[in-house]
């Protein structure tokens, strides 16, 4: 089991939270404009890699908000959390664990 | 390749068995092949060797970063069945069963498929509506698989609790007869000795670096930790890595890959008939010929490369399985492990072309592929020998993400396995 940083509430065990997923997949703003392609991108393709992945999680068990973090993907290692709409301090190629 | 017969058998219990040879051998790479299969699972090895059996494509490498059959091909919990709602998945699967039934003989090596039934058990009302549906579906399908009331359930597998006072009682099950279990090992060992015994190089400790591609694009080769190894096509079937791999050729999967977990128990006299699966409090059981109670537990939330999960998640299981199977209270897990699964956003793989030219892949089998293994590599190995898909898996495109045209087995039943 995973122990993540809340922003909020600290370090807590990981059934508190669930994972929302990849993070920063922006919806595209006038959606009619779009390809299927770039809609099927937004839908469906994810970065899925082998190392530093941005995603979001929701603390449901605690404070309930969401947030952000960074996870090495072959350690389960946090990098950082870091807050809704904000970005990370490291970046995803530079700090793999 | 030397056969088994009886008569080897009995001639080599007779010199203490010192005249067996190796099963498959281990050569250096070529410099180049007709077709280079990234991946050396139970899906790569049966693709090189319908190639070879099927089309008599034998300049073939299979290229394995570990060791045959060290992904998820020897980590999962084997269950087989066909009983899957839609005619695309039902067309797949049951492709694959009809295979499994005449396996061992084909390749001369028991798999010891074991076609013990597969009964999956309803807790709700929604659970009952959606197995009756399948029951009908696989009915027009021509699959076998039938609605068991509560009681049934319980003279077909006696250690179910049916008591009606558990959080999750039993409210009947499908039961697929024809569907089991086999020998995971033994699935890659036959299929890479049927391929290598007619030509096709099997390169294990070898890892796909990159993927070359020439001015117009297309794929020509694959960079590897034994050096540059040419390919006329490429076909990746590297399960939880694949989006790491066509990320070498530019190109983005609709995949995640997830934590799966898998536990064994200690070992005792035979005492569970068949396979029981339980989709809504999320536990799968059997017994292996060993003895051991073989449970499949769910995939963790988030993407993950380790081949660990967490341990809540076994946990879970082990809470379902308890009052499910009050009998094994006591038993003791012995091991447990992870793979790592490439799951799709409908929950049905891919199996075709890429938009790189001469590029093949053959994924997102995600928590279920083990029981499609030979029916997924006797389609790929048509589609990369002729460079078209099979008709079984036209619709597996993995252009069917930009059409729409999803085969939602996610939404049919929420089904793992
Ligand atoms: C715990 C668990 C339980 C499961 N239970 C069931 C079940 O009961 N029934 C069922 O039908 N399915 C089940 N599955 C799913 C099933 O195991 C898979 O769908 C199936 O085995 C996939 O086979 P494969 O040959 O595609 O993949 P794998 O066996 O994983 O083979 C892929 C291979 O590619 C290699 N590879 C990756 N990257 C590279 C590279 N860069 N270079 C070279 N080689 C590379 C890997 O080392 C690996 O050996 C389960 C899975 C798990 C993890
Ligand atoms: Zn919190």
């Amino acid at each position: 089991m995973l122990l993540i940083d809340c922003p909020c509430c600290g370090l807590r065990p990981e059934t508190e939270f669930r994972c929302g997923g990849q993070a920063h997949v922006a919806r595209p703003a006038t959606p009619a404009d779009v390809t299927d392609k770039d809609w099927s991108e937004y839908l469906f393709v994810r970065e899925n890699p082998r190392g530093v992945h941005a995603e979001r999680w929701i603390h449901q068990h605690g404070c309930g908000r969401w947030f952000n973090a960074l996870r090495d993907t072959v350690s389960d290692r946090f990098v950082e959390t870091y807050p809704m709409g904000g970005d990370p301090k490291s970046t995803t190629t530079e700090t793999r664990l | 390749m030397r056969r088994f017969s009886y008569r080897s058998l009995i001639s080599e219990a007779l010199n203490a068995h010192q005249g067996w040879q190796r099963q498959w051998r281990a050569p250096d790479p070529k410099p180049s092949y007709d077709v280079v299969i990234v991946g050396g699972g139970g899906h790569g090895l049966a693709t090189a060797y319908y190639l070879a059996s099927q089309h008599g494509i034998t300049n073939v490498a299979v290229i394995e970063k570990g060791w045959i059959g060290g992904g998820n091909t020897g980590r999962n919990t084997t269950i087989i069945r066909s009983n899957y709602l839609y005619d695309e998945s039902a067309g797949i699967y049951e492709h694959a069963l009809k295979l499994w039934e005449g396996l061992s003989q084909e390749l001369n090596y028991n798999v010891m498929f074991s076609q013990r039934g597969v009964l999956m058990l309803a807790h709700n009302v929604h659970d009952v509506q959606s197995f009756k549906r399948h029951v009908y579906a696989n009915r027009l399908n021509g699959i076998d698989n039938e609605w068991l009331s509560t009681e049934e359930c319980k003279a077909f597998c006696p250690p179910i609790n049916i008591s009606q006072d558990i959080r999750y009682p039993v409210m009947g099950g499908a039961l697929q007869r024809r569907a089991g279990t086999a020998r995971h090992d033994a699935v890659a060992w036959g299929y890479a000795r049927g391929a290598d015994s007619r030509g096709v190089d099997i390169i294990q400790n070898c890892e796909v670096k990159g993927i070359r591609r020439d001015a117009s694009g297309a794929a020509v080769g694959v960079e590897t930790t034994r050096g540059y190894i040419g390919a006329k096509r490429i076909g990746v079937v590297a399960a939880g890595n694949t989006s790491v791999v066509m990320q070498m050729a530019g190109v983005r999967m609709p995949l995640e890959s997830y934590p799966l977990q898998a536990l064994v128990s200690e070992p005792v006299k035979p005492c569970f008939p068949c396979v029981v699966m339980s989709n809504a409090v999320h536990a799968y059981l059997s017994q292996s010929d060993k003895g051991e109670l073989v449970i499949g537990a769910g995939t963790d939330q988030y993407v993950s490369y380790s081949q660990q999960g967490g341990l809540h998640i076994t946990n879970h299981t082990l809470d379902a399985i308890c009052e499910m199977f009050p009998q094994f209270t006591r038993m003791k897990m012995l091991r447990s492990w992870g793979g790592v699964v490439d799951v799709t956003p409908d929950r049905s793989p891919i199996i075709g072309k890429t938009p790189v030219e001469n590029l093949f892949v053959n994924c997102g089998w995600g928590t279920g592929g083990f029981k499609a293994t030979p029916g997924s590599g006797h389609v790929f190995a048509h589609t990369l020998a002729t460079g078209e898909p099979h008709e079984i898996n036209a619709p597996f495109t993995l252009d069917r993400f930009r059409t729409g045209r999803l085969i939602d087995e996610a939404a049919a039943a929420a089904v793992a396995h």
